[in-house]
C-alpha cells in the first residue's frame, strides 16, 4: 500500500540528504541513443578502453598495463592510424618536439619508457630565458641544484618508447590500429532494467566492443567528448605556430631554452643538440604562411632578426625598465641575473617547415559515469608555456593512481565517485595554468605602453623573487 | 530495562532458533530494487566499501603468505551473510575471492543475480542463494575461509544461534568480519534520531535501537563460542561528504575481526598472530 511505501521510504524532516558530492553533479539523465538492447555475448568486454593512440593515449594504456593491480584486467587502445615502426631513428630531427618536464619524465620512467627515450635521443636543458621584444625585461628560470629543468624530446622518440612498452604488456593491452570508433552508446547510471551497464563502442568496420570505462584521449576535437555531450569552452587564437628544425651558426652547449615575446607572438628556440634547435614561432596566420613560403635564407634572417632586433623598444619603456631594475638591485642585489645571448641560426632543414593553427579549449567536465577525458580532449593550451603534453601526462599520473587504488579496492572502475576525485584534482591544477597561459598570451600580444610597462615590471619583479619563480 | 543477553528478548512470535526476523524482512522488501543506485537509499552502504573492503583485504593479506598479482584474495572462499543486493560480494569477488552470498529475501537475491550477470568474471566467482544462515549449515560445515556479516547483526533475531552457525560453517582459524552499530546513547541520538528522522541518511524504520548490539555483548558472545577477537575499530560516517572513516571511539559504528580457534583446543603456537603482529604485518605488506 502507498502508506506502507511512504513509511518504508521514510518521511524525514529534511528531504533525503544525498551526499554533497552528488549535489554538485546533477544526476545525468539517459542520453540518446536510449536504452541499449541486451548485448550479444560475442561482444568482447574490456575493463578499460582508451580511445586515441597519440602520446597521451598510448602512455595511459601503457601505465595501466604495467600497473600491478591491473594484472588480470583487459585493456584496449584504439588508434585510427597505422602502426608505425620506430626501430630506426633518422639522422635528421623531426620538427614536432615537446618540452618534457621532470614530472612527466618520472611518469614515463614509472613504466619503463624513459629508459628507451634516453637510449634514443633527447636534450636536457638547464635554463630558460624569456624576454620581451618591447623592453629589456627578462626572466631566467634555472634550478639552483644542478638538475635539469626539462628535456626537449622529439614526439616520434616518445612514441617509439611508448610502443615498445605497450608491446611488453601485449597480453594485457590489445592495441587496435587503423581502428576508428564511430559511435558510442552510454549506459544508464543505475540500471534496474535489462540493459547492459557497459559503454558500447561501435567501430568503423562494424565490430562492437564493450567496456567498463572509456578514456577519451582523442585530441582537441575529441569525439568521445562530443558524444558524451560534455560542453567545451573553446577559443581559436588568431595565430598559427610555425615549426622547423634549425642549424646553429656555431656549436655551443645549447642547454638553454629561449623564448622572446614579439608583439605578433612568442618565438621559441628549443635545443635539440649542440648544433641544432627546434623552432616554435607563434604568429599571425598571414605571417605564418609568409614564413613558410619564403626561401630558406630569408627564413633564417627572419628568425635571427626576431631574436636580436630592438626595433620594438621605445625610449620611454627602456628608461622605465632600467629605473625599475636599479631599484630592485638596491633591494635585492642578486635579483638581476646576467643576460645570455641566444645563439644565431645559420640554416634550416629543408622540408622541416610546417604550420598548424592554435587555439585554447577546456572541457567543463573531465568525467562522467564510465567516461574520463585526458590530454587535449580535456584541455588545449597555447604552446608558449611548453605545457601541453605535460598537462596530459599529469592527467595520466593522476588517473592511473586513482584507478589503481580502485582496482585494489575491488571497485567498479567506471564508478563516478572515484572518477570525480581525478576530475577535482586535475581541474584544480589545470584551470589556473590554462588561464595563466591564456592571460600571458593576451598580455604579450600588445605594444600599448601601459601594458608593456606592466608586464615589463611584472617580469622583472618575478625574476627577482625566488619563491614565485620556483612555483612556475 | 536492558538485559545483557538478548536470548531472553521478548519476541513472542519469532521462532526461537531462527536468526531471521520476519519483521526485518518486510522492511527490506520494499527497497529490494534500490540496492545499486549509488546515490539512493543505500548510498551510505556503497561508500562503506571504501573502508570495509580494505579492512578485510589487508587483514587477510597480513595473515597469508601468498600474494597473487592483481588478485589479492585469490583462492579465498567467503560467505557474505545478509548480502542484500551484493554490494560487498562484488568488490570481494573482483579481488579474486570465491563468494557465496546469502540473504533471506528472494527479491534481494534476484537483484544481486541480475547485477552480477553482466560481468562474466563476477558471474563466475559469485553464487547467490536465497536462504538463512541456519539453512546452509548442514551442507557447508567448515567450508568457508572467511565470513563477512556487515550491517547484519543488528537485524538478527537470535544472535547466539547466528554466532554458533558462523562457527560451524567456518574452517578452523577462519576469519569472521562483522560491522554493526553499537547500542549507546550516542547511537540513539545520531543513529536513529538524526540519521533516520532528521537527515534521512537511512530510510526511517530501518534500525531499531533495541536491536543494536553493544560491543561488549558481541565480544562476549564471540569469545564464548570459540572465537578470538583480534581487532575492534570504530567507524564514523560523514553525511556531508558521504564518506566513512575509522575512529578511536566505538560508540557509534564499529567493525570486529575475530578468528575461529584452531581444531585442537587451547591456542597454540600455530594460531593466528595477535593484533600487534597483524599491524606490523600490515605495515610491511604494502612494501612487499
Amino acid at each position: 500500500s502507498s502508506a506502507a511505501m511512504a513509511a518504508a521510504r521514510g518521511r524525514a524532516l529534511l528531504p533525503q540528504l544525498t551526499p554533497l558530492w552528488s549535489w554538485m553533479r546533477p544526476r545525468p539523465g539517459p542520453r540518446a541513443p536510449l536504452c541499449a538492447t541486451a548485448a550479444a555475448p560475442s561482444q568482447p568486454l574490456y575493463d578499460v578502453v582508451v580511445s586515441g593512440g597519440g602520446m597521451v593515449g598510448s602512455a595511459m594504456a601503457a601505465a595501466l598495463g604495467h600497473d600491478i593491480h591491473f594484472h588480470d584486467k583487459k585493456i584496449a587502445l584504439l588508434e585510427a592510424g597505422p602502426r608505425k615502426e620506430y626501430d630506426h631513428m633518422p639522422d635528421s630531427y623531426s620538427n614536432r618536439v615537446s618540452s618534457i618536464s621532470p614530472g612527466s619524465a618520472t611518469l614515463l620512467s614509472s613504466f619503463g619508457a624513459w629508459d628507451h627515450v634516453c637510449s634514443l635521443r633527447l636534450k636536457p636543458f638547464r635554463r630558460m630565458q624569456v624576454w620581451d621584444a618591447c623592453s629589456e625585461a627578462m626572466i631566467i628560470f634555472e634550478k639552483d641544484d644542478l638538475d635539469d629543468m626539462g628535456y626537449i624530446v622529439e614526439n616520434d622518440v616518445i612514441m617509439s618508447a611508448l610502443t615498445k612498452q605497450l608491446d611488453a604488456v601485449a597480453d594485457r593491452v590489445e592495441v587496435f590500429y587503423k581502428t576508428r570508433a564511430v559511435g558510442y552508446t552510454w549506459p544508464l547510471p543505475s540500471h534496474s532494467c535489462d540493459t547492459t551497464p557497459w559503454v558500447q563502442i561501435e567501430l568503423a568496420d562494424g565490430r562492437r566492443l564493450q567496456t567498463k570505462l572509456l578514456i577519451g584521449a582523442d585530441g582537441h576535437k575529441s569525439v568521445v567528448r562530443k558524444e558524451a555531450e560534455i560542453k567545451n569552452i573553446e577559443h581559436q587564437y588568431d595565430q598559427s605556430a610555425v615549426v622547423a628544425t634549425l642549424h646553429l651558426s656555431e656549436a655551443t652547449d645549447n642547454n638553454v631554452a629561449w623564448q622572446r615575446f614579439l608583439p605578433t607572438g612568442p618565438i621559441a628556440l628549443l635545443p635539440l643538440s649542440d648544433t641544432a634547435s627546434s623552432l616554435v614561432w607563434s604568429t599571425s596566420h598571414e605571417h605564418a604562411s609568409e614564413l613558410l613560403a619564403m626561401d630558406e635564407e630569408s627564413f633564417v634572417d627572419s628568425i635571427n632578426s626576431a631574436f636580436w632586433s630592438n626595433i620594438n623598444h621605445s625610449d620611454f619603456i627602456d628608461t622605465a625598465g632600467a629605473m625599475f631594475r636599479s631599484a630592485i638591485s638596491l633591494l635585492k642585489p642578486s635579483g638581476t641575473a646576467v643576460r645570455q645571448l641566444p645563439p644565431s641560426v645559420a640554416k634550416v632543414d629543408p622540408e622541416s617547415r610546417a604550420m598548424f593553427p592554435l587555439g585554447m579549449g577546456h572541457a567543463t567536465e573531465y568525467v562522467q559515469h564510465r567516461v574520463a577525458l585526458i590530454g587535449d580532449a580535456a584541455h588545449r593550451v597555447h604552446p608558449l608555456a611548453g605545457q601541453g603534453v605535460n598537462l596530459g601526462f599529469g592527467d595520466i599520473a593522476c588517473l592511473a593512481h586513482h584507478l589503481s587504488a580502485a582496482a585494489f579496492n575491488g571497485t567498479d572502475l567506471g564508478s563516478l565517485k572515484h572518477l570525480l576525485k581525478f576530475e577535482t584534482e586535475r581541474q584544480r591544477h589545470n584551470v589556473s595554468l590554462i588561464a595563466a597561459t591564456d592571460l600571458l598570451k593576451r598580455l604579450y600580444s600588445t605594444r600599448l605602453a601601459p601594458l608593456v610597462l606592466l608586464r615589463t615590471w611584472g617580469l622583472q619583479a618575478t625574476n627577482a623573487l625566488p619563491p614565485v619563480k620556483v612555483r612556475i | 530495562q536492558l538485559s545483557l543477553f538478548r536470548l531472553t528478548a521478548n519476541r513472542p512470535f519469532s521462532t526461537s532458533h531462527s536468526s531471521v526476523d520476519s519483521e526485518e524482512i518486510k522492511k527490506f522488501q520494499l527497497l529490494a530494487h534500490k540496492w545499486w543506485d549509488e546515490e539512493g537509499e543505500y548510498s551510505a552502504l556503497h561508500s562503506m566499501n571504501d573502508i570495509r573492503v580494505p579492512f578485510i583485504r589487508d587483514t587477510l593479506l597480513s595473515m597469508s603468505h601468498n600474494y597473487h598479482l592483481g588478485n589479492p584474495l585469490s583462492g579465498v572462499k567467503i560467505l557474505d551473510v545478509g548480502c542484500g543486493g551484493g554490494l560487498l560480494s562484488e568488490p570481494l569477488a573482483r579481488l579474486g575471492a570465491s563468494v557465496t552470498g546469502i540473504d533471506p529475501l528472494e527479491d534481494n537475491i534476484r537483484t544481486a543475480d541480475q547485477h552480477k550477470s553482466f560481468d562474466p568474471v563476477l558471474a563466475k566467482r559469485i553464487q547467490y542463494k536465497s536462504s538463512s544462515l541456519e539453512e546452509i549449515v548442514e551442507e557447508s560445515m567448515e567450508t568457508f575461509d572467511v565470513i563477512v556479516a556487515s550491517e547484519v547483526v543488528e537485524h538478527v533475531a537470535d544472535l547466539e544461534t547466528f554466532t554458533k552457525c558462523c562457527s560451524q560453517v567456518l574452517k578452523p582459524e577462519g576469519s569472521l568480519f562483522i560491522t554493526t552499530i553499537n547500542k549507546t546513547q550516542l547511537s540513539y541520538v545520531l543513529g536513529i534520531v538524526v540519521a533516520e528522522k532528521i537527515m534521512g541518511i537511512v530510510p526511517e524504520g530501518t534500525h531499531e535501537w533495541e536491536k543494536f548490539v553493544p560491543l561488549e555483548e558481541l565480544e562476549h558472545l564471540l569469545e564464548s563460542n570459540g572465537f578470538s577477537v583480534k581487532t575492534v575499530k570504530g567507524m564514523l560516517y560523514n553525511p556531508l561528504w558521504g564518506s566513512w572513516s575509522w575512529m578511536e571511539s566505538t560508540s557509534l559504528n564499529y567493525a570486529v575481526h575475530a578468528v575461529k580457534s584452531g581444531a585442537q583446543g587451547p591456542p597454540g603456537p600455530t594460531d593466528a598472530p595477535s593484533e600487534t603482529d597483524i599491524q606490523q604485518h600490515s605495515a610491511t605488506a604494502g612494501t612487499a
